[in-house]
């Protein structure tokens, strides 16, 4: 809950968090280092000095860290916990879906875990999502595009092989697709960042959601332009979220951008937890006003209050048919444990 | 002594050539990214130039790019008779490396790596990339010096020559922008037009507002890559030490060369 200076209440569910084991002993060999050395530059570079955690804390945080940075510190309400396996990096998957859903269990009311899979396993893509389905009853899946499996070092959404797992989704009800386009590898005359494989999916699979985080950056242009055409993507904000403290004037015209093509209804706030927390996220972002310039420039698109509100929860929680009047209820019957210490 | 003297020079000679070499993406030279760590010259005809990226995930087609332009322009050098250009903690390094400093020449080694389409096209999407953000920057330099858009649409090269602009952004993207107008035959005499589109149109002066939304939201993708690639090559190898003032971020390898002082070593 995030609470206004003028004591309004707001309801924080956080579209993009991650409950990751990146540490040496997890590390299958160095880019499994390599991998989470990224994300810690990105944490690093991005995040206000008094933020900052160590190195050893940020490879592997623990259930309790979590739940404080999310709902105690942070303001969270609820969390969408992503599942990535990089099963090439990492010895027992970089964040998987049993380690993620146990440390859910113990809030099951403040988390919606998440699943993954990898359209080149093949036949044993399609039982893993009924596994997924079975045991944890997920809604949603995150792709990851730029995984390594064996040879292959990426792979499009419209591949046939996903085209088979997205049918079984379709079919099973899991229809939040969240997509992280990360750089693809060869070939080397493709784009590395091309979002295109996103339009084809969209139309082809009109009943599931594709939520695109990191909304399409760095292809912002081709993304906006292929979310005005589908009724059915929307952009997460995880990544372009941290520039409103680092580059806030630029952070304005990435807003104005997705406002005016994607709209206020479509987008979805992410903090990228553990690379970020929510706190300051959130707080920086109620505060903030595109500049007058920029917003004119793109027929006068503004946060409002309103938008705001929309886009820190409202809108996920549409996606994931979470009723907000009912679960704001039952969260105050259930109000934040401060473990004693 | 004049020997030490003479590698310093030649190190010189190597760095300025290396400025011509960009990072495709971002349209910026590598030597001001920062991304060239060692610039090396051996009894005046050998170089070895390492480089690294700002993270181990960086596109390898840029790589490849970079690595290639930089053998490119130091084999410019007449005094040159081998170059070893090493790209540093890459995940695509041992290819990249191979590539470079093997027999075969960059569109050999491209089409290893990809399925058909000629190296020209995605360099010349760059090239374009290139092209709206230099003209961007001018346009928007011109309205803000309180030229219409009528006279910004009719002007000549030979009148864009003669601006003096004062602002640091704009004096740094007038020459280039001129160079890829010239290069890409989109202007070559002083009658001609100073403002085309990539495709050679002019501007019709009630469409300058919409040209110019259009280069925005290339810029905004390219101010993403600037600014996340300066911060993370800036961040990479550094670590948070939490003292009594509080996290701080500390450089943890030791000796690493600061790129820009390595020509005075």
């Amino acid at each position: 809950m995030y609470k206004t200076k003028d004591g309004k209440e707001i309801f924080i569910l956080d579209g993009h968090t991650h409950f990751w084991d990146g540490s040496p002993e997890n590390q299958a060999n160095v880019h499994g280092k390599q991998f989470i050395d990224c994300f810690y530059a990105y944490h690093t570079n991005l995040s206000p000095a008094e933020e900052l955690w160590e190195k050893g804390k940020f490879e592997k945080y623990s259930a309790d860290d979590v739940y404080r940075d999310l709902f105690i510190e942070g303001p969270d309400d609820m969390a969408i916990i992503q599942s990535t396996y990089l099963s090439d990096f990492y010895k027992n998957g970089f964040s998987s879906i049993e380690r993620s859903s146990e440390m859910a269990s113990r809030h099951p009311e403040r988390f919606i875990v998440n699943g993954t899979f990898d359209p080149r396993d093949g036949e044993k893509a399609l039982e893993y999502i009924h596994y997924m389905k079975e045991n944890f009853d997920i809604q949603g899946v995150k792709m990851y595009t730029a995984e390594w499996n064996g040879d292959s070092k990426g792979w499009a959404l419209n591949d046939p092989a996903a085209y088979k797992c997205f049918e079984l989704c379709d079919k099973l009800g899991i229809r939040n697709i969240h997509v992280h386009k990360g750089p693809t590898i060869i070939p080397l005359n493709k784009d590395a960042f091309d979002v295109h494989d996103v339009d084809y999916a969209a139309t082809d699979f009109q009943n599931l959601n594709w939520i695109i985080e990191h909304c399409g950056l760095p292809r912002l242009d081709d993304f906006c332009w292929i979310a005005t055409q589908e009724t059915n993507v929307y952009a997460g904000l995880a990544v372009a979220l941290p520039f409103i403290h680092s580059r806030p004037r630029y952070f304005g015209e990435v807003m104005a951008e997705l406002l005016w093509w994607v709209g206020e209804d479509k987008l979805l706030f992410g903090s990228d937890y553990a690379i970020w927390t929510p706190a300051w996220l959130v707080d920086q972002f109620w505060n903030y006003q595109i500049p007058e310039d920029i917003s004119a420039e793109r027929g006068g698109v503004q946060l409002t209050d309103d938008v705001k509100e929309k886009i820190l929860g409202l809108n996920a929680a549409k996606l994931y048919g979470i009723d907000v009047a009912a679960k704001l209820q039952q969260l105050s019957a259930s109000p934040i444990q401060v473990a004693a210490e | 002594m004049l020997n030490e003297i003479q590698q310093s020079e030649l190190a010189t000679a190597v760095w300025e050539q290396l400025e011509n070499v960009s990072d495709p993406e971002l349209d910026e030279p590598i030597t001001d990214m920062g991304f060239v760590e060692r610039v090396e010259v051996f009894a005046s005809e050998k170089v070895e130039v390492d480089f690294r990226l700002p993270t181990y995930w960086c596109s390898p087609n840029f790589a490849f790019l970079m690595a290639f332009g930089i053998r490119q322009e130091v084999e410019k050098l007449s005094w040159v008779r081998e170059v070893t250009v090493t790209l540093m903690d890459h995940c695509f390094d041992a290819q990249v490396n191979a590539g470079v400093n093997g027999s075969c020449s960059f569109d050999e080694v491209f089409s290893a790596y990809s399925s058909g389409e000629e190296l020209e096209n995605v360099k010349l999407k760059f090239l374009e990339k290139a092209f709206i953000r230099r003209q961007e920057t001018v346009l928007l330099a011109l309205q803000q010096a309180g030229y219409s858009a009528e006279k910004i649409v009719t002007m000549k090269l030979g009148e864009f020559d003669r601006i003096d602009f004062k602002g640091e952004e704009e004096s740094r993207q007038k020459p280039r922008y001129r160079t890829l107008l010239i290069s890409r035959n989109l202007a070559s005499v002083s009658e001609d037009l100073a403002f085309v589109t990539w495709a050679g149109e002019p501007i019709e002066p009630r469409n300058l507002r919409q040209h110019l939304s259009e280069l925005r939201s290339v810029r905004i993708n390219m101010e993403f890559n600037g600014a996340l690639c300066r911060g993370l090559s800036n961040t990479r190898y550094k670590e948070v030490e939490i003292g009594a003032d509080g996290p701080t971020l500390v450089d943890f390898i030791q000796g690493r060369v600061p790129p820009r002082n390595v020509e005075s070593v």
